[in-house]
Order: structure tokens, then sequence, then C-alpha cells
């Protein structure tokens, strides 16, 4: 498939066992408590451009069960597709609406209704985006509630795509149908399932999510 | 010649096994309430032990976790010290009986007494997690229902148990409804836990190993026990206190005490019982010091 470099071939977890399991229970949290930041805490560089967090989730998840699909810059670095491959042994698919799991920045996400929404016999057959987002910044404030939030909790959106506001409530809309989004960032993560609702905070309830970079730079992370 | 060391994987299910389990987990956290299902492997203990319970805390537990494992309320009995002491040898995770020490706390058929709190998880193993089975036997059948929202079976079961005996006669497995959109089997915990499963801060999660099912609830859900506006869901009561703690508000135990049918009620928590009768005792001796004094 391509010649074995040290960058195709880098290492992944330092202790598979444990950083598998340390990395799902951040995973469950952060789905369990949906846009609450979880630190993922493990020491692992997968090859650029895919972040940290991100590839410690497709690692610890993933598997020759588990169509993988990656944005066209990640599939274009060469080193990331070798790399999955090698340490999970995932397939990967041309065709975003067959993964179970989907590897995007938010510049080069698909949008949600094309990605696996599962049936209504068997919702959980639906894709889960992986939003790989290193170095975003939020540009609104998000109110989230749902199952996993007491009462509401705030956001700053941090790393989700633009326009990705209404593509969520058409989302939300086909419940039990539906994608759920792990935004990873640096080394936190956080969880959207498809049960939050999300409501901008400005007057005009306008989607702005992304479009204002330095407009809100608190991150909790 | 010594015979080899035999040498089990960390939380002794193989990783691919735990990656089902946990996939499993995190779409059933994204659909409270609905039953997903997994391939359930084979563990050390007969399935109908908590063979579903034991594989989700296997693919959930660390070194950094505290479990404690409660059967029927009790941390002394004989499933319960085997699955403490089996996760203590595979996982090196340490054990408690202390509900407010543990992070994860795997369960038969009751909820602590001691409220749950954020971060914790709660494990239950479930026998039977589709709670239409006994109305609908055809697998086929029952997954349309849920996912037509059809609960009207449901419904005419409670109702026939109202005309027949004047209330709803189920005291364990009550159907509760998650987040307003499944009907889901709580496992048989008793009637009178259910309100605890209604916006838990605890992540709760169920495991069925025979019939190959995950389901959860996330922390603040919505879990609704069924019930009709003028016949309301009823939680069971106890009209008298625990005999060896003295505690209120507590699921009691008959438990015999001779041969000619003397019996006494005492919590089945046994934790929280230990505690609140230590507690007691340290109370009455200060007092009785202040009297002195």
């Amino acid at each position: 498939m391509s010649t074995p470099t040290t960058e195709n071939h880098r290492p992944g977890f330092a202790q598979p066992v444990r950083d598998a399991q340390k990395v799902f229970r951040a995973v469950l949290k952060a789905l369990a408590g949906p846009t609450a930041p979880q630190r993922i805490d493990v020491e692992i560089h997968p090859p650029a451009p895919l972040g940290a967090a991100a590839g410690a989730i497709v690692l610890a998840l993933c598997d020759d069960q588990t169509p993988v699909w990656l944005d066209p810059a990640l599939r274009a670095s060469g080193d990331v597709v070798p790399w999955i491959s090698f340490h999970t042994g995932a397939r990967f698919v041309d065709h975003v609406g067959e993964a179970l799991f989907v590897v995007a920045s938010p510049a080069n996400a698909p949008r949600l209704a094309e990605l696996g929404q599962g049936s209504d016999e068997e919702p959980h057959r639906s894709a889960t985006l992986i939003l790989d987002a290193q170095e975003t910044r939020g540009g609104t404030t998000l109110t989230a509630s749902g199952p996993g939030i007491r009462d509401t909790a705030e956001w700053d959106g941090a790393g989700l795509p633009a326009g990705f506001l209404l593509q969520w409530q058409e989302n939300r809309a086909l419940f039990p149908r539906g994608v759920d989004v792990i935004v990873a960032a640096g080394s936190t993560v956080r969880g959207l399932p498809r049960t939050t609702a999300l409501i901008s905070a400005d007057t005009t309830g306008a989607d702005t999510t992304g479009t204002n970079p330095d407009a809100d730079e608190k991150r909790n992370s | 010649m010594s015979a080899p060391r035999i040498v089990y994987n960390e939380g002794y299910l193989d990783e691919q096994t735990k990656r089902v389990v946990r996939r499993a987990l995190l779409k059933g956290v994204a659909i409270p309430g609905f039953q997903v299902p997994f391939a359930s492997r084979e563990v050390p203990m007969p399935r109908g032990w908590g063979t579903g319970g034991v594989q989700v805390t296997a693919s959930v537990i660390g070194p950094e976790d505290t479990l404690k494992v409660i059967d029927q309320g009790a941390d002394d009995t004989t499933n319960a010290v085997s699955i403490r002491a089996f996760f203590e040898k595979v996982a090196g995770a340490a054990s408690t009986t202390r509900t407010d020490q543990a992070t994860i706390i795997q369960t038969r058929h009751r909820i602590p007494e001691t409220p749950l709190v954020e971060n914790q998880i709660l494990v239950y193993q479930v026998p039977i997690p589709e709670p239409l089975r006994m109305l609908e036997p055809r697998e086929t059948e029952t997954r349309r229902l849920h996912a037509l929202e059809e609960y009207g079976l449901m419904y005419v079961k409670l109702y026939e148990d109202i005309a027949k005996y004047g209330h709803i006669a189920r005291t364990y497995d009550y159907p509760v409804l998650v987040n307003g959109r499944y009907v889901m089997a709580p496992s048989p915990t008793p009637s009178f836990d259910n309100p605890k499963m209604h916006q838990s801060p605890a992540l709760q999660l169920f495991g069925a190993g025979r019939e190959k099912r995950i389901y959860a609830i996330p922390p603040y859900t919505d879990v609704e026990s069924l019930g009709f506006e003028d016949y309301p869901f009823e939680p069971q009561r106890f009209d008298r206190p625990c005999e060896i703690c003295g505690s209120t508000g507590v699921y009691l135990d008959e438990i015999i005490i001779d041969d000619r049918g003397g019996a006494m009620f005492a919590c089945s928590d046994t934790d929280y019982c230990e505690r609140t009768a230590q507690q007691r005792t340290e109370q009455q001796s200060t007092d009785t010091k202040e009297v002195t004094a």
C-alpha cells in the first residue's frame, strides 16, 4: 500500500490496554456530559495532520469492524491511512455514508445529513463524527441542554464547522436516528450526542458558529 | 515441571471484545434507554450470574477505579464477593464496600441508599432487558414496537392490573420511560428504587449477557415510571424502621430468624446499615458521656 517510513509507522499507544481504557473513559464521560471538556491523558503522536486526541480516539475505538472515512486532507497526507490501518486494521471507505467513524477537520467536515443515520429500528448503527479541531477557537456562545446536562451548559462552540447549528437541529429532529459528534481539540474531548439541544445565545438566533474567531477566547481545558 | 502461569489480559476480556462493548456503550449513552445489541462473550461464570454486568464493568474499569459490587444490596454475598475478587485479580482495581468511595458500582437489583454523585458509574446486571418481552415474545416485533414508539401493550398490561387488583401489581422491574422516548426495563430492581434513577447524577449502564444487550441512562436524564393520571406510579413503602440500624425510608429485607416463623426486617443495603448503626452507637456513647459528665 505504501512504503514504511518513520512517519507512517509511528508508534501508537505506549501502553495499548491502559491507554485505550483511559481514552474510552474520557469519551464515555464526554458523551455522558455533553459539551463539558474531558482530558485525554495519554502520550501519542499521530502523523500530521491528524491531531493527538483524534488519533487516540481512533486507536481506542476502531478496528476491522468499523469502516472509517477520512477527510480529503487527512487522506492525502499519505501517512495517516497507513498509521491507522497498521494500528487498528480498520478499512477505509470512499463514501462517507458507509463509514461508522468519520474523522474530519472542521473545515473539511462533511454535512451531517450525508453520514450514516441508522434506522428507526437500529439507530445505534449511525456514524460517529470525530472532529479533529486543533487550535480552533469558538466564536459564539452556545447553550446546551438535554440528557447528561444538569439544567443547561454554556460552550463557545470551538471546533464546530461553519453552518453546524442548522445541521445539528436537523440531526436532532431525526431522533432516535442521527449522528453523534466527538470534538477532539488538543488534549481534550467534548461529546455531542444526538440528544443534545444547542441554542445560539445570539439574539438573532443566526448561525455564526466558527465565523468570529476572536470574539470569545475562554477555553476551559 | 511447573505448570505455566495463566496471564489474563487486563480486565479479562480481549481488546477486540472491549472495543465492541465500548462502542455499544457509547451509542447506548447517545440513545438513552435504547437496547444496543452486542457480541456477548463468555466470562468465567454462568450466564444469568451477571455476565452482562461483568462485561460492561470489564470494558469500563481501569487501575484507577474503585469497585463496589452489591447483590440485592449486600456486599457480602457469594456473587458480590466473587465478582469483586475477580476484578481485583484481573483489572488491578481497588475494591470497597462503601458507596461513597466507589467509582464503579456493579449491582444486581438494588440502587444503594447512599445518594450517588457525579462521576460514579452504576452498572446493572440485567436478566431480561426487553420490557415488552412477556407481552410480545418475538424480537422482530418488539424492535418494531420500540421504533414506532408503540407502547400500548404495556399500558394495557398495567391497566389490567388495576382492573384485577385495584392497583398496579408490579413491585420489581417496573417499566420506566427514559427521556420521554424509550420504555426500558430497569432490571429487577424493586420499584422502591425507581425514583432514584430519575435525574441521577451518576451514569447508569445496563448489561444483559445472555440476551446480548447493552443500554444506558446518562446523568441528569428524566426517568419516569409508567402510570396513569388517576393511578400514578406508587413506589413500595415500608411502615417500619430497620431493626438493626433504625433507619426509615429504606428498602427492607425480611429475614427469617427461627423455626417458628419469626422474622425481622433489616436494611437490604448492608453498607448503609452498618454505617448508620455505627453512627448511632457513637452518638449514643457521646450522649452517655455527656450525661455522666
